[in-house]
């Protein structure tokens, strides 16, 4: 078992005729074979890699069409929401934004529609998810993760790359890495994917690896202290930064004293949690 | 990006909400013909993109327009915070009965936007929620109904505004709501809201702060940028798009991936050393955006070393490696470089830095205690 994604997943790409999209349908497809077509309006009919994938023109003709039950997102940002309602309007139950950079209203009445239907939106600006040995559906490398017992969960990308590469060294595999995103407004935040882990046999221990802004990570220490039975370990970025500066991701700011990392690292010790001083310490602690 | 008063209060105008007659003058000379227009007795106002200009002396009343003039001069002259006052506002002064705080911003948590209001406005809004909770009220609005005439009755009733005045305030919660809503904003803020003695609404004073994700489509918004707040070289990173923000310390920092840049500057603090900047050269780490990145940090003279902490995941770390071998032939730097590559193709990476003289790291940590070292020590 593995969370939200394995070997059974029957993804989509929207956007796959694009730069990005075309690259990471290229390295997703050699991964593992769960794509099954993509969506571009304007060129439905075509094919891509050597006639492997059919494109779209709409997400619902490719529900039809293939059966899918996840679709990823690679669209521009000013193109996002769209793509995100499309997806859940055709009924797709499962949808990854990889997108960055779109607009917090937007992302507000998209989360609020998402909420009435039901759907797991995982994202916007987020690595995506990765069950190693079974399925890639995003943009993690595939060749930094071996298949283990360990659930990662994240707000970063290039920091979780770092994480999953220190847990291969030491030996130890993931069953499933779920990047959330770091925008302020997402669609799916530590506690669910806690919860997921909690509930997931095959995941024995969880990392957890937050960063300064918001207080997602008060939160999860909070469903650790009081629901979890599984052993969480993890580091959060962001201890030199200075209050009211943006640091790249739109969710990192510290605003009036509140989301700074002390806070965050005082809430999960108290929680049981180890937390790492320095990223590469992380697995080493569940050992 | 934050807008000045003078903005926030022309653009809450445009939507129908009543602001003090008044423009904003960049000499002495405006100040006293503009206060002479709207009759003599005007508040001086700073314009600058700090809190606190208030008790830093940068609000004044004049009772005529050479006072005006007078305390203009003084006001443009002032640095508050360390930022020049380049512009007063002069608005003709209000007689006040009450003071109102009222604003609508995002609830990150709650995922949708939230009025907050209270009786207790024209002050610091943060202390009156740190001090006395009780005397704020907030009440989330659904994003896809938007502001609703009960929900502007239920602040209204919750703040204890005389029932006379609901009227006048459920249209300007509406037209304050389409504020936020049309430009984009993540705090729409009037404090003070006040009373007058005539007994209208006014937006005494008004503060915005404009979401960077939809500056795309709000192009009159982008036009009233003002860097004076920023550092010369975060308006040149930007132009680049390179995530970049100055600090105090002297290791330069280059980063791929803003969780990563944030935790690479927490590992040099972790080893002793102090982060100089933050910089998140994004995904594709190409030979231009390095060499600018590059010599943005260089420009700080207090920088004594780089380290660079590039995890290449898709992006292969031998391009890397050769763009950053054509970056330092264009910007030829003079301080030590630690470089850390990891993932696709790091050895071939590794191998050409190591010809160009930089000092390579296999881990974070490794490559954290070498730049500490090196900015010690020097080339």
């Amino acid at each position: 078992m593995s969370v939200l994604v394995d070997k059974n997943t029957r993804l989509l790409v929207q956007g796959i005729t694009g730069n990005e999209g075309l690259f990471h349908t290229t390295q997703m497809v050699a991964y593992s074979d769960i794509v099954v077509g993509g969506v571009t309006p304007g060129k439905g009919g075509e094919w891509v890699l050597d006639g492997k994938l059919p494109v779209f023109d709409t997400l619902k003709q490719a529900k039809e069409s293939t059966d899918a039950n996840a679709s990823i997102i690679f669209v521009p940002a000013r193109f996002a929401p769209d793509a995100i309602l499309e997806a859940a309007d055709a009924g797709i139950p499962l949808i990854i934004c990889i997108t960055e950079g779109v607009a917090v209203q937007d992302m507000m009445r998209v989360r609020t529609y998402l909420d009435q239907k039901k759907v797991r939106l995982i994202g916007p600006n987020c690595p995506g998810l990765l069950t190693p040995g079974e399925a890639k559906v995003g943009i993690i490398p595939g060749n930094i993760a071996i298949p283990g017992n360990v659930g990662v969960v994240s707000r970063s990308g290039t920091l979780t790359y770092e994480v999953l590469y220190a847990m291969k060294n030491l030996g130890m595999g993931a069953s499933t890495c779920v990047g959330i995103g770091g925008d302020p407004v997402n669609g799916t935040n530590f506690t669910d994917v806690l919860e997921m882990f909690e509930n997931d046999n095959q995941t024995e221990k969880v990392i957890m690896i937050g960063e300064i802004g918001g207080s997602e990570e008060e939160r999860a220490a909070e469903y650790i202290r009081t629901k979890m039975t599984k052993p969480v370990a993890s580091f959060i970025a962001g201890q030199t930064a200075p209050p009211g500066k943006r640091m790249g991701h739109a969710g990192a700011i510290i605003e009036g004293g509140a989301g700074t990392a002390a806070d965050k690292v005082k809430a999960l010790e108290a929680a049981g949690v180890k937390v790492a001083k320095h990223p590469e310490e992380i697995p080493t602690l569940l050992q | 990006m934050k807008l000045h008063e003078y903005q926030s209060k022309t653009i809450f105008s445009k939507y129908g909400i009543q602001i003090p007659k008044g423009r904003v003058a960049a000499t002495p000379q405006e100040a006293k013909q503009i206060a002479d227009e709207l009759g003599g007795r005007v508040v001086v106002k700073a314009q600058v993109l700090v809190g606190g200009r208030g008790k830093a002396g940068g609000v004044k009343l004049a009772n005529n327009s050479a006072e005006a003039e007078q305390l203009a001069t003084q006001i443009l002259a002032m640095e508050i915070k360390g930022l020049p006052v380049r512009k007063v506002l002069i608005d003709e002064a209000s007689a006040i009965d009450q003071e109102i705080y009222f604003a609508i911003t995002d609830d990150r948590s709650a995922k949708r936007p939230v009025i907050i209001a209270s009786a207790a406005g024209g002050v610091d809004i943060e202390e009156v929620a740190a001090k006395t909770p009780e005397k704020i009220v907030k009440v989330h609005i659904d994003p896809l109904l938007g502001m609703r005439e009960y929900i502007a009755r239920d602040v209204a009733l919750a703040i204890d505004l005389p029932r006379e005045y609901w009227r006048e305030f459920t249209k300007l919660a509406l037209n304050l709501y389409e504020v936020y809503k049309k430009t984009d904003a993540s705090l729409a803020e009037i404090n003070p809201l006040v009373i007058t003695k005539d007994k209208k609404l006014v937006a005494l004073d008004g503060k915005m702060l404009i979401d960077d994700n939809a500056l795309f489509r709000q192009p009159e918004i982008n036009e009233m940028r003002d860097t004076d707040a920023d550092a010369p070289s975060e308006i040149e990173a930007r132009k680049y798009g390179l995530s970049f923000i100055k600090l105090e310390g002297n290791i330069g920092c280059m980063v791929n991936g803003a969780g990563l840049a944030m935790t690479s500057m927490d590992v040099i603090k972790l080893f002793g050393g102090e982060p100089a900047n933050f910089l998140d050269v994004g995904g594709g780490a190409s030979s231009e955006k390095v060499s600018a990145a590059m010599r943005i940090i260089l420009t700080d003279p207090s920088v004594k070393a780089i380290l660079f902490n590039i995890f290449g995941g898709i992006t292969r770390c031998d391009e890397v490696a050769r763009g950053m071998l054509v970056a330092m032939d264009e910007v030829k730097p003079n301080v030590p470089m630690v470089v850390r590559l990891v993932g696709t193709n790091a050895e071939e990476g590794r191998k050409l830095l190591e010809n160009a003289k930089m000092i390579t790291a296999e881990t974070l940590a490794d490559a954290a205690k070498k730049s500490v070292e090196a900015a010690k020590k020097g080339l």
